[in-house]
């Protein structure tokens, strides 16, 4: 229907009106509507068949399947498994720290110990038995010094091979960090489909946060042990 | 200071008391004993005689701030040093385990120094 037929029927609409012909009125009202009706109810079925293809579409994504029923239990996975490595790591180190500092400690020691009579020695102090003494000491601790040098180094040794852990948790990590943006895409699209506005995200005061990261937004958090200290004082600490 | 004090030493990850731990004994404490929750510390708290407690925040089972109120609840515990060892970094967190009556606050990543200031800051307190 053109617009000229439209102004004819409006026309007629006002003549039929004016003259009360409710049975002629109606059927031209319905006449001049048809034509909008018809096209709302064609867009409502457009957007009707849209929306169900996109739905089926982003079901039918075999991206989805995939991701849920291997790829976030593959990630957690993997994540235990940094968990366990980094675990792993520290433990080797605490143990070659912890069988190291004691070798480090008995040189030490015995250093001071030798010193005190090397001293009584350079002032000329040392009897010939007490210098006879004090260079078999020196001979044992010279000894020892190169035994424990040796086991020092061993300790060191495990200290930086344990770390190799770095490498294989960055790759691991960075993998899930992939992982994350493809879940985070597919969410988008299914937030977009289904048309809603995302809630503005509530931060819940109570929960812990654990360590501050740099560029997430944790709340109102300290700089530090210092910034710790400067509240802690201005509440009478 | 009194260097054979008993210490416990309560979080739910080994490596992170086992490196407390080891800080201790290079400040002279020996005397240490470990716990990885709440729920495991306090009734060691309560039988046990110890003279301060090291505790974390967020553990699963039984937190710090909660075994820090259990502790200020006991009457036999109420004057407890404790000195919390913690990531948590919030403000708010930290006025909630003031208010709860911490005697020290150390954020996640720490310093030996920091750690033996603090310990020091706490027993100058306590013995005045």
């Amino acid at each position: 229907m053109d617009s000229g037929e439209r102004l004819a029927l409006a026309r007629e609409l006002v003549q039929q009106l004016e003259s009360g012909n409710e049975a002629e009125v109606t059927r031209i009202a319905s006449m001049l509507s048809e034509g909008v009706e018809s096209k709302l109810f064609m867009e409502v079925g457009r957007l009707t068949r849209e929306l169900h293809e996109a739905i089926n579409e982003f079901l039918l994504d075999p991206r989805i399947t995939e991701l849920a029923r291997v790829e976030i239990p593959d990630a957690s996975e993997r994540l235990s498994y940094v968990i366990s490595m980094t675990e792993k790591s520290a433990n080797t180190t605490l143990s070659a720290v912890e069988a190291g500092l004691p070798l480090a400690d008995d040189l030490g020691c015995q250093a001071r110990a030798i010193s005190v009579q090397w001293e009584r020695f350079c002032n000329r102090e040392l009897s010939v038995d007490d210098f006879r003494e004090l260079s078999r000491e020196l001979g044992g601790f010279l000894e020892l010094t190169a035994t424990r040098s040796k086991q020092l180094h061993g300790h060191l040794t495990d200290v930086l091979m344990a770390q190799d852990f770095q490498d294989l948790t960055g790759q691991i990590i960075r993998q899930v960090i992939t992982l994350v943006h493809d879940v985070e895409d597919k969410l988008v699209q299914l937030v977009r489909i289904s048309g809603s506005k995302l809630p503005e995200k509530q931060k819940d005061a109570k929960k812990l946060e654990g360590p501050v990261i740099p560029g997430i937004d944790q709340g109102d958090t300290v700089n530090g042990q210092d910034d710790v200290d400067d509240l802690l004082s201005s509440l009478g600490f | 200071m009194n260097k054979n004090m008993k210490i416990l030493i309560v979080d739910d990850f080994s490596t992170m008391r086992r490196i407390i731990k080891n800080l201790l004994r290079d400040l002279g404490f020996t005397n240490t004993q470990e716990a990885d929750d709440g729920n495991t510390a306090l009734p060691m708290l309560q039988s046990g005689n110890f003279d301060f407690l090291v505790t974390d925040w967020n553990m699963p089972g039984m937190t710090g701030i909660d075994l820090l109120r259990a502790v200020r609840a006991d009457p036999n515990l109420v004057k407890l040093p404790v000195l919390m060892v913690t990531a948590e970094s919030k403000r708010e967190q930290i006025i909630e385990a003031a208010q709860a009556g911490v005697n020290g606050y150390v954020v996640k990543p720490f310093t030996a120094v920091t750690l033996e200031e603090k310990i020091s800051k706490i027993f100058e307190r306590v013995g005045s």
